[in-house]
């Protein structure tokens, strides 16, 4: 058995008597052993209070099941989950509270909504009080208004997510647990529903944990992140820092790996239709026009393959988007010998680039030398 | 159109089989519940002694209920003591008879029907805050209502051509026990009341006719909403 770091005894018999309106001012942590089969989940993090969380990993990597122990649906062999002060499991002290009385929203991989209830009784079956007066809020954030008279048998896909979403929101829950809730979407449906739960978590004050496997999925809602791997907790901390990591490369997208900048928008460009974007250094990049007012901030992905490298600024290029930079580190990414992985310093911001070893040999690339890095492609979101 | 007698039987006919399915509907219920979501020691057994009145000769069964809730039985003396109580030669006896040969029917189906039911959905009632036994009311016995509704027409069936064991047990009285199935093998047993017995065999052809295309209709009409909720 794991000898977990158990908090001190008064804390961990705080239980379900005082409901603490705290709780949701704190966050979940977590350190638990579980055995299924062949496999053994073992693990301790702690999930912030604000925010999304992203709890990634490859199939396998025991996501699901840790959100089965926090959700009560499976109990751990040992170890405690807390949420705030409030002690949902404590093996030590024989404390298991069951799912209904946890108060965490879930939304699972299927919608899993009520086929005998119309929409509007699915939102309503495990609607608190407390939260019925965010009926119509939550109603029209999620876009389901003209639903709620249906049954759910009618309801495509993505709808019923939203429908799941928003039944789980309305119990007013201390933490929004999130099961991959884009599976088996198709592609306009999945950055649609992703939009709606990126709103979500900027408009309501809830912390989300989102369980993942899609780097494209996580880079464009979480913020802060947990990577799994096993069973084991391979690395945890705020997204745009382990993306900055050269040994979660393999983790976190491998070849389509990406690191995020901010920017603001400076200047639309109408007749070329282009907008230009200010980095907090005062350097500009020029995107495809942003239907959005100047000054709002962007988060821009930029895939570490379409950051080209050169030694100083060339007119000769077709690249808009040519930054100057300085080489910050230099590494390698196992198992790949063909490409070196960069950071490069720009202003305060960091942004990584790849490259071929012969690439690298030849420009001399040394840490700490001036660089010019020419960007190809950005995505961007607003949040 | 139908004799006092015959009215008497169809009377009595429809009050021990509505008895007997009506004592068996929770027990019924909780066992097939059980025996759905649960892995125990002994379920095979339990599972075993269940159906015996499937296949026992109902003789059997109304022979074991008179040494057992008979009046000199360990149960019946119970019973008799403790609450007044006496069931055989009673009609409430017949309808335990009944209610023991259709409980096998009724637990079967609710059986099946409670296994069709998703889990996962009882799993996501319960982090909505419902507990067990919210669960249970709102989600899974309304999911397995049809299965539910198929056992107990099945029950009812059977509880209503009941002839051994409430023959065994509660006998052959009339006005108290005799059923339409008794009152017909006792118009079959005295000479010249062929058309009487035809008669009450008509009858219960009708009756069986009604309660199937009953149930028959129920299921349509189930089937019907779930048609329209797929849309």
């Amino acid at each position: 058995m794991a000898k977990n770091t158990h908090a001190p005894l008064s804390r961990s018999q705080t239980n379900a008597g005082d409901d603490a309106p705290s709780a949701s001012s704190t966050g979940l942590s977590v350190a638990v052993e579980k055995r299924l089969g062949d496999f053994t989940l073992k693990t301790s993090l702690e999930v912030p209070a604000t925010g999304v969380t992203a709890l990634f990993g490859a199939s396998g990597s025991g996501k699901t099941s840790l959100l089965r122990l926090i959700a009560g649906l499976d109990t751990p062999d040992s170890g405690f989950i807390r949420i705030g002060q409030q002690t949902l499991v404590d093996t030590q002290h024989d404390i298991v509270m069951p799912p209904h009385q946890r108060r965490l929203g879930v939304v699972f991989q299927e919608a899993r909504l009520f086929p005998h209830y119309k929409v509007r009784g699915n939102l309503a079956y495990g609607m608190r009080t407390s939260a019925g007066s965010r009926f119509d809020t939550i109603v029209a954030l999620l876009g389901i208004k003209p639903l709620l008279n249906r049954f759910p048998a009618t309801l495509s896909g993505g709808e019923a997510r939203r429908v799941a979403i928003g039944r789980a929101l309305l119990t007013d829950p201390h933490l929004l647990l999130m099961d991959e809730p884009l599976t088996g979407l198709d592609g306009p449906r999945k950055q649609e529903l992703l939009r709606y739960i990126a709103r979500l978590a900027r408009d309501i004050d809830i912390p989300i944990v989102y369980v993942s496997h899609d780097p494209d999925e996580l880079i464009a809602i979480a913020d802060h992140l947990i990577l799994l791997d096993q069973g084991r907790l391979l690395a945890h901390g705020p997204l745009d820092e382990l993306l900055l990591r050269f040994d979660l490369t393999e983790y976190l997208g491998g070849f389509d790996a990406a690191s995020v900048v901010t920017a603001t928008i400076d200047e639309h460009d109408h007749p070329y239709a282009l907008t230009q974007l200010r980095l907090e250094d005062g350097q500009c990049l020029t995107i495809p026009i942003v239907d959005k007012p100047l000054g709002t901030a962007l988060r821009l992905r930029i895939p570490v393959r379409d950051v080209a490298l050169a030694l100083s600024t060339s007119e000769q290029v077709s690249y808009r988007n040519q930054l100057s930079a300085s080489v910050e580190q230099i590494g390698l990414v196992a198992g790949n010998k063909t490409s070196v992985e960069l950071r490069l310093r720009v202003g305060e911001q960091i942004l990584r680039a790849r490259l071929t070893r012969k690439s690298f040999d030849e420009l001399k690339i040394k840490e700490g030398m001036p660089i010019v890095a020419l960007i190809r492609s950005v995505a961007f979101d607003t949040r | 159109m139908l004799s006092d007698a015959e009215w008497q039987a169809i009377l009595i006919s429809l009050k021990i089989a509505g008895t007997a399915v009506g004592w068996i509907m929770v027990p019924g219920i909780a066992l097939a519940w059980l025996m759905a979501r649960y892995e125990f020691r002994g379920k095979a057994l339990l599972d075993g002694v269940m159906h015996l009145p499937l296949v026992l000769p109902p003789v059997v069964v109304g022979y074991l209920l008179l040494i057992s809730l008979g009046r000199q039985g360990f149960m019946g003396q119970w019973l008799n003591h403790w609450f007044g109580i006496t069931l055989p030669f009673t009609w409430q006896g017949a309808a335990v008879a009944g209610g023991i040969m259709a409980f096998p029917l009724l637990v079967r189906a609710v059986r099946l029907s409670l296994e069709a039911v998703d889990v996962k959905l009882e799993a996501a009632a319960s982090t909505l805050g419902a507990n067990r036994w919210r669960v249970f009311f709102t989600i899974t016995l309304p999911l397995a209502f049809p299965g539910l509704l198929t056992g107990t027409v099945l029950a009812f069936a059977r509880a209503l051509s009941e002839f051994g064991a409430t023959i065994t047990f509660a006998s052959n009285i009339p006005g108290e026990t005799r059923t339409l199935p008794l009152a017909l093998y006792t118009l079959i047993q005295s000479p010249g009341k062929e058309d009487a017995a035809a008669r009450l065999c008509a009858i219960a052809i009708m009756i069986a006719m009604l309660s199937l295309l009953t149930s028959e209709w129920l299921a349509r009409k189930a089937k019907r909403r779930l048609r329209e909720r797929d849309g």
